[in-house]
């Protein structure tokens, strides 16, 4: 499969770098005025383009962020971050408005997707992944589009989606994350810049891997992007979302939104490989990544799936979560979270059973080493109507050394008494024997470590898209890199 | 040359003085058992073979063709030719034995600024070396010891050993816990590595093992010295008197 070739190409070298993706990208960049305001909101909305009750919906969450405070909840520790002291607009300055063709687009951009492995060309893809490229702020390129459409499949950039189904957009954004949902959600309502839209038909089974990769480039620039998938019934799409950031010293803020819908019998298999950058080993640097995703299961029969593999970011705190509202719906999540240096990663899951026979599964695998802290934190909720609904959860952690954490937070809230929940926990060391038994045999201490950790992973690793699976095995080694000895 | 040379060899464990002062010279193509107590330190000697952190030699050397490998990682080790077949084989969930070996293949080719192994070229000759040992695919494709039985992990350190073909194999009672049919198993999977250029250390509490692989030297290690040494026939005695007359009560 050329697919899977080029992931290995990509993967070689990934191995040959720490942080292969620390390169900086020499465009002309068009911003908005420094800080956040009301005008800065109309100014992003404008450029866009967008209708007016899109402007209208983000001043009012503009106006309700100004009433909230940001949340302290999270194992967390991290400076106070200064909203005005950042640019909530890039966008590489183009003299038309914008690319109609791949020929169009900036060479300096593709060349940056050639570095980050994006073959952008359509000739490259005929193992089937089509990618919608976000870069900062605006999406560049979406390759494949045609073939989607003669499905009826629609995948595109937001803004886009905003101007050619501009009703759907409306009738769905914000009914899953509402704008007033937290206070990082409701500042991507205010001030969200690009992200996707998908939405599959009725009874169709989207015939290939849909696939984002999102990029902060520009310094002192905040990204937020805003993704929607619309699954209508009985139909099927698995989206990936891979995610880079060169390597700066100063942090940078990632607040970001996704919203799942799944209709009667659909399903929606979300994967994530975040590696944004997590800064070097001092804590200096790196990406705070404050993401809200959630899915409704709207239907009967549904099911929403969410996979993550967490490697980057210097703070993680996301909760991918699924609302089980339709009769006999699945909520499945499957995270590995790695933090090495001084990473922090709060993150986790939220169940929220409300029709009857709704099933969950939550599988969690956290790994820390250096002085990272390491936080699982998921609430199962069992509503009054939800009759024989089931929840599994496992949390599993591993420690690579002794001056690191972990820490595991579950919430139930049990009001069904015909509901059943198991919840089982395990902390473990890589033990000395493992990594002696593994040197015998030749491997390096590191290869050793990569090793056990992804053993420890599986689990989660093999609900990941073959594509993926190879590059986050990968991805696993690389953050763990010199944990150990 | 000798392969094996370990001269005056002294070593300590958490600081406590465990191996006295061993010499073994072992030629190409031998195979060497060592015999003796439990607690004598066979194991240790094992473990300072193949470069254990922990186990700090504090007198004497242990050359490989003449040279030192005391500087040398346990990983180095490896890729330079020693193996040794664990007593108490680790388990490491959640890594397919075919995962494991093709990475611990892969790790002598790197070494060696060759590509890695093709997946199928690798399966058909794993599966050539598996058949010897009676070792299943569905074994091949479980977790690296996880839920094995005894006698299966044993089989399983020599499917490593016979795909890694070291120069020199250190096989640490790896007939302990096994009834005679999978020690028959084990011995032949042993025998069929045996070879001009490969030694071996066969580790043993008792001369059963040694009725099928066949010694061409005898060692008796007792307190952390080598007491006595002679052909396969001193097995035969130990078999006879025990090891009450080498100074060690029979320990549990
Ligand atoms: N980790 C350790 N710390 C301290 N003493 C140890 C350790 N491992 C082994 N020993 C001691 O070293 C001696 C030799 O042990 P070992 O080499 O396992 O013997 P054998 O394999 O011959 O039974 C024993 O007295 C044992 O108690
Ligand atoms: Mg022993």
């Amino acid at each position: 499969m050329v697919g899977t070739a080029e992931t290995l190409e990509q993967v070689q070298a990934v191995q040959d770098q720490k942080y292969k993706y620390g390169f900086i990208t020499d465009i002309e960049m068009e911003r908005a005025p420094r800080g956040l305001s009301e005008d800065t909101v109309r100014f992003i909305s404008a450029k866009k383009g967008e209708p007016e009750w899109m402007l209208e919906w983000r001043l009012k969450a503009y106006r309700h962020w100004l009433t909230m405070e940001e949340p302290d909840w999270a194992k967390l520790g991290y400076p106070a971050i200064d909203y005005q002291d950042s640019y909530y607009y890039a966008a590489p300055k183009s003299k038309d408005d914008r690319p109609l063709s791949l020929d169009e687009v900036d060479p300096e951009l593709i060349k940056t997707y050639e570095k980050l492995g994006i073959p952008l060309q359509e000739q490259k893809w005929l193992a089937g992944v089509a990618v919608d490229a976000v870069f900062d702020s605006v999406s560049v390129a979406t390759t494949y589009k045609k073939k989607l459409e003669e499905k009826g499949i629609i995948f595109c950039s937001i803004s886009e989606a905003l101007r050619d189904h501009g009703d759907m957009v409306r009738e769905y954004i914000g009914s899953v994350v509402p704008y007033s949902d937290n206070f990082f959600a409701t500042l991507n309502s205010a001030v969200f810049t690009d992200g996707s839209f998908v939405y599959i038909p009725k009874g169709v089974r989207c015939p290939m891997e849909l696939s984002t990769y999102f990029r902060i480039n520009a310094s002192e620039t905040g990204q937020f992007e805003r993704t929607l998938i619309i699954a209508d019934e009985g139909s099927y799409v698995s989206y990936l979302e891979g995610c880079t950031a060169p390597q700066r010293d100063e942090n940078q803020l990632h607040a970001a939104v996704v919203e799942l819908v799944t209709l009667d019998d659909a399903e929606i298999k979300y994967s994530t490989v975040q590696n944004w950058y997590p800064g070097d080993e001092n804590g200096k640097g790196g990406i705070y990544n404050f993401v809200t995703k959630r899915g409704a299961c709207r239907g009967r029969n549904s099911k929403i799936a969410w996979t993550q593999v967490e490697t980057g970011s210097a703070i993680t705190w996301k909760y991918p979560s699924c609302i089980l509202q339709g009769d006999n719906s699945v909520g499945e999540f499957y995270s590995v979270a790695i933090t090495n240096n001084m990473q922090q990663a709060d993150t986790g899951t939220k169940m929220i059973h409300i029709g009857k026979n709704t099933r969950s599964t939550i599988i969690s695998k956290g790994i820390s080493a250096g002085r990272a802290n390491n936080t699982y934190r998921g609430l199962v909720k069992i509503m009054p109507k939800a009759e024989n609904a089931r929840n599994y959860t496992q949390c599993d952690s591993l420690l690579i050394g002794s001056k690191c954490g972990a820490h595991t937070v579950p919430y139930i809230e049990q009001r069904n008494p015909t509901a059943k929940i198991e919840h089982e926990a395990t902390t473990a060391k890589i033990s000395e024997d493992q990594l002696f038994y593994c040197k015998q045999r030749g491997l390096s201490e590191e290869d050793a470590v990569s090793i056990i950790v992804n053993g420890f992973c599986k689990e989660v690793m093999k609900e990941l898209p073959m594509e993926f699976a190879v590059e986050a095995q990968k991805l696993i080694g690389i953050s763990l890199e010199g944990s150990v000895g | 040359m000798s392969l094996i040379e370990i001269k005056n060899l002294h070593a300590t464990v958490d600081g406590k003085p465990i191996l006295k002062g061993i010499d073994l010279t072992i030629e190409p193509g031998t195979v060497h058992a060592i015999m003796g107590p439990n607690g004598s330190g066979k194991s240790t000697l094992s473990y300072v073979i193949a470069g254990r952190e922990g186990y700090e030699v504090t007198d004497g050397d242990i050359l490989l063709d003449g040279k030192s490998i005391l500087e040398m990682e346990a990983d180095e080790r490896a890729i330079a030719g020693l193996f040794l077949a664990f007593q108490y084989p680790v388990e490491i969930p959640g890594v397919a034995n075919t995962t494991f070996l093709k990475a611990a293949v892969n790790a002598r080719r790197k070494a060696a600024g060759e590509p890695e192994v093709d997946a199928m070229q690798f399966l058909k000759m794993l599966r050539e070396k598996t058949k010897l040992l009676g070792v299943t695919d569905e074994m091949l494709k479980r977790a690296v010891n996880v839920g094995f039985s005894g006698g299966e992990k044993k089989r399983n350190e020599i499917l490593q050993m016979a795909v890694l073909e070291p120069r020199f194999a250190v096989l640490d009672e790896t007939d302990s816990g096994l009834d005679i049919d999978a020690l028959k198993i084990v011995a032949d999977g042993v025998n069929a590595l045996r070879s001009p250029e490969r030694s071996m250390l066969v580790i043993t509490h008792y001369q059963r093992l040694l009725d099928y692989i066949v010694p061409d030297k005898v060692h008796v290690l007792a307190m952390g010295r080598i007491v006595a040494s002679g052909g396969k026939e001193l097995a035969q005695e130990l078999e006879a008197t025990g090891y009450a007359g080498y100074g060690e009560p029979e320990a549990a």
